[in-house]
């Protein structure tokens, strides 16, 4: 025997001062340690820095507890902490250099972007008051990102950095306009499949107990892989390729729980390796760096030799199990310790201890968005949270299986952590859009819940006798599919008793209550169910 | 500084690292919000043996994905106080009565979620009107039953009937 009972939301906006107290103590520590041990005392602008990250974290706080006050509360302090460990981190390599004549000032810029980073996460939240307004932008997501992703290659404002033509130039600044395409990308995906998953995952044949999809059903979405694929080909960038890949995969299966999508998924992407690594010298040299790193041959091999690669792993194994401390490795003797490689940087002044707690900061975060996306009420809402959720842990994966070795290394930033503007700042927007997306989804609902009829107005009910619950089965496609699964919501208060909980994918409009019956909030015109479940 | 205050600082800042990590988790564990599932146990087992002679496993409940209603207000003083579960995978299970229906299906969004693949996403409610509790089948595929009788449109149920939905069977006790 068991009893089922409610458990209040609570906002835990306490919670979450106390964790970026803690999460500040980490960054700061880093800045202090490495002072201290680098130059025997606190760096020049310790406090100023001090006070730049403890402004950033207090602003989010505010604008946390102004604007989303039920949003998770573990998500902005985590997200402070990396970034600030990644502050600490890059600021080392940069005192470092210092120490040997170089004048690189990667910390400042990297604490200006993590500021317009954090405004821009206040921005989200602050000007988006649904997140399902985004659904009505997914076509014009499609657009933009499709742009982003080929902007690189235009030629005035293009630019070929080491290899790979992945930047643009605006205005001195040098973005990587691949990071916002993702999150372009991942609205898309959503607002497209929230309204096709029905038939992409229903109407089609079965092949060896497979559920394949129809292909007209496919068309935008191949159009979309095939031209980010195609330019990413162009612009010989790998890791960006293979996290759109990924998202793809990833949210075709969130949207139909269809493992055919997985199957379909892998075996295209090992066809495309198989090509890739055959076809192109450059990739084929990221395989052989990938399987016998510590061969002479390819260890010093000018271009694609393996010395990144196996200084990091050197790197790695001084740090051990504590690590040296900070600012007592040698993590600059790998090239890009700060942006590519921080990982390894982390790992030889932190130790696996550290490292493992880093992971374990990632872990939290990811977890938070896939939480969100199961709290959340709304198709659209689900599916975009699980896809950003995903697409953070994917990247981190390839980053750190590149770098580990489990995977060929490709050119990807560990979220937060790694010197990057661009990266920083599409991080960040993510965090803002998850936040907003959980403050929706941990929100007490003003809809009923439940089937629930207003306690007060049950009894003053005229007693007609019990009604008939209006259940249609789905327009397209689905109406022959058992048991009417893509229900549709009628105008009569009445039907809120079949599918009260399902939230619209589209904002609902509230319109007066109808005398004498219906729930408390009046008739709701749900203008798409959207039921979770797929059969 | 000497050695032993870096390795202070080295080691106090990994200790931090972790702290950080575990007070993160703590407040997760505080606010794992949803239902919360209480088991009773003694007089739970009597009813399910009643109900439920063949033996089967323990109250293995699997839980809404959103809240319930709080107060268990029933409409009638002495009408039933609860909806239980007396066979199936979610045997007992109670569902405490408050003046709203219930729902009983597979989709997440069910106040009753059944994890049963002979029931339908919406399958059937329950629900209180004028001091009467009422099942409705929602057009279920594989319908439901009260007393082996399948049954079509709205009807009346009294407690300690057994509704038949899938391979679950659920009745209201007071």
């Amino acid at each position: 025997m068991a009893t089922v009972e409610p458990h209040e939301v609570r906002p835990s906006r306490r919670a979450e001062a106390g964790l970026l107290v803690l999460a500040l103590a980490l960054g700061i520590g880093a800045y202090a340690s490495v002072g201290l041990s680098m130059l025997g005392e606190l760096p020049t602008n310790f406090y100023v820095y001090s006070a730049g990250l403890v402004a950033l974290a207090v602003v989010g706080h505010v604008v946390l507890r102004l604007k989303a006050p039920y949003a998770d509360p573990v998500i902005l302090p985590v997200t402070i902490a990396l970034n600030g460990i990644g502050l600490g981190m890059i600021n080392r390599i940069d005192i470092g250099g210092k120490l040997v004549g170089s004048d690189k000032d990667l910390a400042s810029k990297q604490l200006m972007w993590t500021a317009l980073g954090v405004i821009a996460a206040c921005v989200v939240v602050w000007l988006l008051k649904d997140h399902r307004t985004l659904r009505k932008y997914s076509y014009t997501a499609m657009i933009v990102g499709l742009v982003l992703v080929v902007l690189p290659l235009l030629p005035v404002i293009g630019r070929n950095i080491n290899g790979a033509r992945i930047w643009v130039n605006i205005a001195g600044m040098s973005l990587q306009p691949a990071e916002f395409a993702k999150i372009a990308f991942a609205i898309f995906f959503a607002g497209y499949l929230v309204t096709n998953r029905d038939t992409l995952a229903l109407a089609g044949p079965k092949v060896l107990g497979l559920q394949l999809p129809r292909l007209r059903d496919l068309g935008p979405l191949v159009i979309v892989w095939a031209a980010s694929l195609a330019v990413l080909i162009f612009e010989r960038d790998l890791g960006t390729s293979l996290l759109f890949f990924g998202l793809f995969v990833a949210m075709l299966y969130i949207a139909t729980e269809r493992f055919s999508w997985v199957a379909i998924g892998l075996s295209m992407f090992a066809v495309g390796a198989v090509v890739a690594a055959s076809a192109f010298p450059h990739v084929q040299a990221r395989v052989d760096v990938w399987l016998h790193p510590l061969d002479p041959e390819i260890y010093g091999r000018d271009p694609g030799g393996s010395g990144q690669l196996v200084g990091g792993m050197f790197g790695l194994a001084n740090g051990g199990l504590t690590g040296t401390g900070w600012g007592e490795g040698y993590p600059r003797l790998v090239p890009y310790s700060f942006s590519d490689f921080i990982y390894t940087s982390l790992g030889e002044e932190l130790g696996l201890t550290g490292l493992l707690a880093i992971l374990v900061m990632y872990l939290v975060l990811v977890e938070r968005g896939l939480r969100t996306a199961i709290g959340v009420r709304d198709g659209f809402g689900k599916l975009l949270a699980g896809g950003l959720a995903f697409v953070m842990a994917w990247q981190l994966f390839v980053v750190i299986g590149g770098i580990t070795r489990i995977i060929p290394l490709t050119g990807l930033t560990m979220p937060f952590v790694a010197q990057g503007g661009s990266s920083l700042l599409a991080n960040w927007l993510v965090v803002g859009l998850l936040l907003r997306i959980s403050d929706n989804a941990r929100r007490p609902s003003s809809l009923p819940v439940r089937g629930q009829v207003a306690p007060s107005r049950a009894s003053e009910r005229p007693d007609t006798g019990p009604q008939p619950v209006v259940v249609q089965a789905g327009a397209q496609g689905a109406a022959d599919l058992a048991d009417g699964r893509s229900a549709v919501g009628q105008r009569e208060p009445a039907a809120h008793g079949a599918f009260p909980d399902d939230q619209p994918t589209q904002v609902v409009r509230t319109a007066l209550p109808e005398v004498g019956g219906g729930p408390d909030t009046g008739a709701t015109e749900i203008i798409e169910d959207t039921e979770w479940k797929t059969p | 500084m000497t050695e032993l205050t870096f390795t202070l600082l080295r080691l106090g800042y990994l200790v931090l690292l972790w702290v950080f990590v575990f007070a993160a988790i703590g407040v997760l564990r505080r606010d794992l919000y949803g239902t919360k599932i209480t088991a009773r146990k003694g007089k739970g087992r009597e009813d399910a043996h009643r109900t439920a002679p063949t033996a089967g496993r323990g109250a293995a409940a699997s839980v809404p994905s959103a809240p319930t209603p709080a107060a268990p207000a029933s409409p009638a003083p002495t009408g039933p106080t609860r909806l239980v579960v007396t066979a199936g995978p979610l045997r007992g299970t109670t569902v405490p009565l408050s003046a709203s229906s219930i729902l009983l299906g597979r989709a997440p969004s069910c106040t009753l979620v059944l994890d049963d693949d002979y029931s339908s996403s919406r399958h059937a409610r329950i629900f209180p009107q004028g001091g009467t509790w009422y099942v409705e089948d929602l057009g279920s595929t594989n319908g439901t039953y009260i007393n082996e009788q399948r049954i079509t449109g709205i009807q009346p149920l009294a407690p300690g009937v057994s509704v038949r939905v899938g391979q679950s069977i659920v009745e209201l006790q007071r």
